[in-house]
C-alpha cells in the first residue's frame, strides 16, 4: 500500500475535497499514437494482456481484423479496422488503436459516486482503484470515449490504466515498448505535441493537408493522443468523436443537482431537528387510546 | 437486536444524516494516500538476455523470472518483453514475441525428445542419450555410405551430399561459428538457414 504516492492524485472521485499535495511540480505525460504509422500488427493487444495479466477467452472470427470485436473488462486496448474509400477513390486502411484516453477532465471521475474509485495522479493518468469500485457503471455513461467495461467476475469496472504501475517507477507502458513501427510514443506532454507537429509537418509534405493532432478541448485535452491523416472527420476512424464532451445529463446530475439535492437533505434534517425542540415528538395521549378503542369496538360489531 | 419501528426510523434517519454530512465533503481524506493501484511487479524479479524463438530477425528479450536464485527458489519467468539494448529490435517486439510468457507456459509445449519409431504412428517420448545417440548412428551410417572423397579428376573433395543442415538464425555469432565448424567438418554442403527460408 502507499506505494504510489509518489504519484500525487489531483482528483479523487465523489470527493468534494482533493487531498492536500506537498509536491507540486511534476511533468505531464502522454502517449501520442501515430495512426499513419500503425500497420495493425496488435503486438500493443499482445503486450497489453501479457503485461496486466489479462488472458480473455478465445473468441470466434467474426469476418473482421478487429479481434475480440469490442473493448472489455480483460481487453483494455484493441485495434480497430476501418476501410475507407477516400475523395480519388482509393482505398484508405484506418487502423486505429483503441483504449482509455486518459482526459485531463475525464467523464468517468466526475460520474463517479464512489469515493476514490476514479483517481487523477499529478502526471495525467486517470486510474480506477478497484478496491472502491462498487460496479455501478457510471463510469461507463460518463465516458466520452466509450471505454470502461464492468467486468462479470468481480463486478466491478476496468480500462487502461496507462500502465501507471510502470510509469511510476520511471518505464514507458507495456504497449509504447513493444510498438515495432514507433506509432506508439510516450513522453512529457510538451515532448509528445512536439513530436506530433513534426510527423503533421511531414504528412502535409506528402500530400495529406488535413492531417493533425486529436487532442480534444471538449475535455480539457487527454494525455492520449492520436496523429491523424484526416484530423477533420475523426468518425472515419472508427467513431472516433468528433467533438467528445461529458455527456450533459453526468454534468448536469453531478454538477447542478449534487448540491441542491445535498441542500435539501441538509434543511430537511435541520427543519426536523427544529420540529423536535419546538413542537416536540407526536406523544400518544389517554384521548387517543380512548378513541383507538372505540373504533376497534366498532369494526368488530357484526354486520 | 430487538428494533421497534420508530426506532428502526430513527435508526436510517441518523445513518442518512450521518452518510449525507460524509456527502457534504467531511470525510476523512487521509485515506485517498493510502489507496494505491498495482505495485511494479519486477522490482526484484531476476533479468535475463535471450533471443527471441520466433522469426529470423532474431530480436532481443529481457526475460524476468520471479526469486533471486537462491538455491531454495524455484525460478519461473513471470514476464517477457522487449531488449532496448539489442541492435535488432532496441526494445520492440512484435505480436507473436510480446507473447512469447504464454509460448513458455503452454501445456502443449515440447519438452523432451520425442521419437516415432519406423513402421509406428505414435510419437513417445525419449531420452535426449537416446535421441543424440540414434542421430549420430543415422548421420555416421549415411555419411559412411555416401562419403565422396574425390571428384572424377581424383581432386581431394571430402564431399558429403546425402545429408544436410537447417541452422536456427536466432543465434549468436559464437553458435553460428561452432555450428559452421562441424557441418564444414564433416563435409556437408547441403547447408541453409532459416533466414532464408
Amino acid at each position: 500500500m502507499a506505494d504510489l504516492q509518489s504519484q500525487d492524485y489531483i482528483r479523487r472521485s465523489a470527493t468534494t475535497l482533493t487531498p492536500p499535495a506537498a509536491r507540486n511540480y511534476e511533468q505531464q505525460v502522454a502517449k501520442l499514437i501515430d495512426v499513419t504509422r500503425c500497420i495493425g500488427c496488435k503486438a500493443c493487444q499482445s503486450a497489453c494482456m501479457e503485461w496486466n495479466n489479462l488472458r480473455p477467452e478465445v473468441g470466434y472470427f467474426e469476418g473482421s481484423y478487429e479481434n475480440p470485436m469490442d473493448l472489455g473488462p480483460e481487453v483494455w486496448t484493441l485495434m480497430r479496422f476501418n476501410e475507407w474509400e477516400n475523395e480519388k477513390g482509393d482505398l484508405e486502411w484506418l487502423i486505429r488503436k483503441d483504449g482509455c484516453m486518459h482526459c485531463e477532465d475525464p467523464g468517468c471521475l466526475k460520474a463517479c459516486p464512489a469515493p476514490g474509485a476514479i483517481v487523477q495522479y499529478a502526471n495525467g493518468i486517470v486510474d480506477f482503484v478497484s478496491d472502491a469500485c462498487i460496479g455501478c457503471g457510471y463510469c461507463v455513461k460518463g465516458c466520452p470515449f466509450n471505454i470502461p467495461r464492468i467486468s462479470q467476475t468481480d463486478h466491478k469496472s476496468y480500462k487502461c490504466t496507462l500502465c501507471s504501475d510502470r510509469v511510476s517507477v520511471g518505464l514507458e507502458p507495456a504497449c509504447v515498448k513493444t510498438c515495432p513501427t514507433g506509432a506508439i510514443m510516450f513522453g512529457t506532454k510538451s515532448d509528445m505535441t512536439d513530436w506530433a507537429q513534426e510527423r503533421i509537418k511531414d504528412l502535409k509534405s506528402r500530400g495529406f493537408e488535413n492531417a493533425g493532432l486529436y487532442d480534444p478541448p471538449g475535455v480539457s485535452g487527454t494525455h492520449v493522443m492520436y496523429v491523424l491523416h484526416h484530423a477533420d472527420k475523426p468518425s472515419i476512424y472508427s467513431d472516433l468523436p468528433e467533438q467528445p464532451h461529458i455527456s450533459d445529463f453526468v454534468s448536469f446530475w453531478k454538477g447542478l443537482i449534487k448540491p441542491v439535492a445535498l441542500a435539501g437533505l441538509a434543511f430537511t434534517a435541520l427543519a426536523g431537528f427544529f420540529h423536535w425542540i419546538t413542537v416536540g415528538p407526536n406523544d400518544v395521549q389517554p384521548e387517543d387510546e380512548a378513541e383507538a378503542e372505540r373504533l376497534l369496538r366498532s369494526a368488530e360489531k357484526p354486520r | 437486536m430487538n428494533l421497534s419501528r420508530r426506532g428502526f426510523i430513527k435508526l436510517t434517519g441518523t445513518s442518512l444524516a450521518a452518510s449525507s454530512v460524509g456527502a457534504l465533503g467531511f470525510g476523512y481524506t487521509g485515506e485517498a494516500l493510502a489507496a494505491a493501484v498495482r505495485p511494479y511487479k519486477l522490482a526484484a524479479a531476476t533479468e535475463t538476455r535471450n533471443t527471441c524463438t520466433y522469426c529470423s530477425v532474431a530480436c532481443g528479450i529481457l526475460i524476468y523470472s520471479m526469486g533471486d536464485r537462491a538455491k531454495n527458489a524455484r525460478s519461473n519467468i513471470i514476464h517477457i518483453e522487449g531488449d532496448p539494448d539489442h541492435p535488432v529490435n532496441r526494445g520492440t517486439l512484435c505480436p507473436k514475441g510480446a507473447g512469447l510468457l504464454d509460448v513458455v507456459h503452454a501445456p502443449t509445449r515440447l519438452r523432451a525428445p520425442r521419437y516415432r519409431a519406423p513402421g509406428s504412428n505414435a510419437f513417445k517420448e525419449v531420452s535426449w542419450d537416446f535421441a543424440l545417440d540414434r542421430i549420430a548412428r543415422l548421420m555416421k551410417d549415411d555419411r559412411d555410405k555416401n562419403f565422396i572423397a574425390k571428384n572424377a579428376a581424383g581432386t581431394t573433395v571430402n564431399r558429403w551430399t546425402s545429408t544436410g543442415m537447417l541452422a536456427a538464425s536466432a543465434s549468436s555469432t559464437e553458435t553460428s561459428y561452432a555450428t559452421w565448424k562441424v557441418v564444414r567438418a564433416l563435409g556437408m554442403v547441403v547447408f541453409d538457414n532459416q533466414a532464408r527460408v
